[in-house]
């Protein structure tokens, strides 16, 4: 009993600021009282049509697509590599893979910002592809390469020895049977980079700056809440992903918790 | 037929070759980086100077030293508070009876990891700063209010690791503890915890590390007056315009971070993160 209610504390500090947002961003009053003071969807104009917010917008839909697509193939190879041909410098190959996830993320910020300006690239949407490329990779890898590690190549063998050109067997056996570990790859990488922050606000201006970037900067200078009705948008949608994903992937399985393994 | 199944029929270097390219890119922009740490800072412009180890005698000074130092100091208190803060949750999650409890434990664990960080950090600015709740001591802009906002950051990816290495305890062995008349804290103590030790050690491992290299919560709910090293990074590279002076300082913390890791990781026995 005491234990489950220590769960139950533990569980309202984690949402706890989650649900004061909310709160928040239906608040009538630009200084944040309790209990609310009327209720007002003001804010949620305010953040829907403040031109920053709608210009960043569409430059995170277009890096995270645009970064999410380059990496998925790319770290899908690089997964059937490191499991199936099991190269001789595989452990050093998958730390190199992996090493975005531990390098600082204002070391690679600024490292990518000597290179941007360098290069021209400053106000370019292109050196933030680049740079989630970069970050989501080792995402795409590991869930990829847990799938493919699960794939027994015996069924690729029958499908040759029946009589399909090694293309067709990757296209029809291989490929299927990797879909749950593609999609997950997809689900990480279009969240991380829809999210990352740290490396984005180095090479990020005024006109290629992404959401994340924005509301940061919009935090900085005003205090009203419609960064709580953006926030309570961007959670709302978090959630829908989350649960759906939970759905159609069982998420517990994927983090190997609870049940036999 | 062949002997072995090439799932793709590409030999390995090709289908290394796209991801190798990605690498070194990541190369070049540290390459650049490091190569700007021995560069030479001209006040008021982008232009840099030749060759010299001033930055890095500059980043050593005592001020700076001191960044680093708060820097351990709170990465170390968040990763002992977040390892406390999560196992009873890991070990509810990892022990649901059923699968509705315990999607609904993952979706309430993950929703903050999957919200970003300055969401999750503005909302720890509305909660620290907010009229309504009186807090006994002052916490928006402290110390104490960025180790709540990291604690809080770190939890979802230390209930994950924990529950995971409490999935993997075969419960006899919890199961005959208890037949030879052990209390469940005993139990607990003797049995649970260190069959989960080595999820306890990657999990410290991996928050430590991100947490030495957190930016945006002390960013925002330090306001200024709690720094990081992150923070000063960013202070000199953006609004002093120090490059070379901030990509130095960035090469300390990265060297730092690696060998942390690489030392920490030795003394738990974990292999990498």
């Amino acid at each position: 009993m005491a234990g489950r209610l220590v769960v139950a504390a533990l569980l309202l500090f984690m949402t706890l600021p989650t649900v004061v947002v909310i709160v928040a961003s239906f608040n009538a009053t630009a200084i944040l009282s309790f209990p609310p003071q009327g209720v007002s969807l003001r804010w949620y104009e305010n953040a829907l049509t403040y031109p920053q917010f709608r210009k960043a917008a569409v430059n995170s839909v277009i890096v995270t697509a645009a970064s999410a697509l380059l990496a998925l193939p790319v770290g899908t190879a690089a997964a059937l590599a490191l499991v199936r041909h099991r190269p001789r410098a595989a452990t050093a190959l998958n730390a190199m893979l992996l090493s975005p996830l531990v390098i600082p993320g204002v070391a690679a910020g600024l490292g990518f910002l000597i290179v941007a300006a360098g290069l021209g690239l400053l106000q370019s949407r292109w050196i933030l592809i680049v740079a989630h490329v970069v970050l989501v990779l080792p995402f795409v890898v590991r869930s990829v390469a847990v799938s493919v590690a699960n794939l027994d190549p015996m069924l690729e063998r029958a499908a040759a020895s029946l009589g399909a050109s090694p293309w067709r067997a990757f296209r029809r056996v291989t490929l299927p049977l990797l879909r749950p570990g593609l999609f997950a790859a997809l689900l990480f990488a279009v969240i991380v980079s829809m999210n990352e922050f740290v490396v984005s606000l180095f090479i990020s201006t005024r006109v290629n700056e992404i959401l994340p970037v924005a509301m940061f900067t919009y935090v900085v200078n005003y205090t009203d809440p419609t960064m709580a009705a953006l926030s309570t948008l961007f959670i709302a949608a978090t959630f829908v992903v989350v649960f759906v994903a939970d759905r159609l992937l069982d998420l517990s399985r994927i983090f190997q918790i609870g049940g036999r393994h | 037929m062949r002997g072995t199944a090439r799932p793709s029929g590409l030999p390995a270097f090709l289908l290394l070759a796209p991801s190798l390219l990605v690498l070194a890119i990541f190369a070049v922009a540290l390459g650049a980086l490091f190569q700007f740490a021995f560069l030479e800072f001209i006040p008021g412009s982008l232009k840099t100077g030749g060759l010299t180890d001033k930055n890095f005698r500059a980043v050593l000074a005592p001020q700076y030293l001191r960044y680093i130092w708060d820097t351990v100091v709170l990465s170390a208190a968040t990763t002992v508070l977040a390892l406390v803060a999560s196992y009873p949750i890991a070990y509810a999650l990892a022990r649901a009876e059923s699968r509705r409890l315990r999607s609904l434990l993952l979706v309430l664990t993950l929703a903050p990891f999957f919200t970003g960080a300055i969401v999750r950090t503005y909302a720890w600015m509305l909660v620290l700063g907010s009229s309504f709740i009186t807090w006994p001591v002052k916490l928006l802009f402290e110390p104490s209010g960025v180790l709540v906002g990291l604690v809080h950051f770190s939890m979802p990816t230390m209930i994950l690791i924990l529950a995971a290495a409490i999935s993997h305890v075969d419960t006899t062995y919890e199961r005959a503890a208890a037949s030879l008349g052990a209390s469940p804290r005993r139990i607990f103590w003797r049995v649970t915890l260190p069959l989960t030790m080595p999820g306890v050690a990657s999990g410290s491992l991996v928050v430590f590390a991100w947490t030495f290299s957190a930016f945006p919560t002390p960013e925002l709910l330090g306001g200024g007056k709690v720094k990081m090293i992150a923070n000063v990074v960013k202070d000199l590279a953006l609004d002093s315009f120090n490059w070379p002076g901030s990509a130095a300082f960035a090469a300390v913390a990265l060297v730092l971070t690696l060998g942390l890791l690489a030392l920490l990781g030795r003394a738990i026995g974990t292999r990498g993160v």
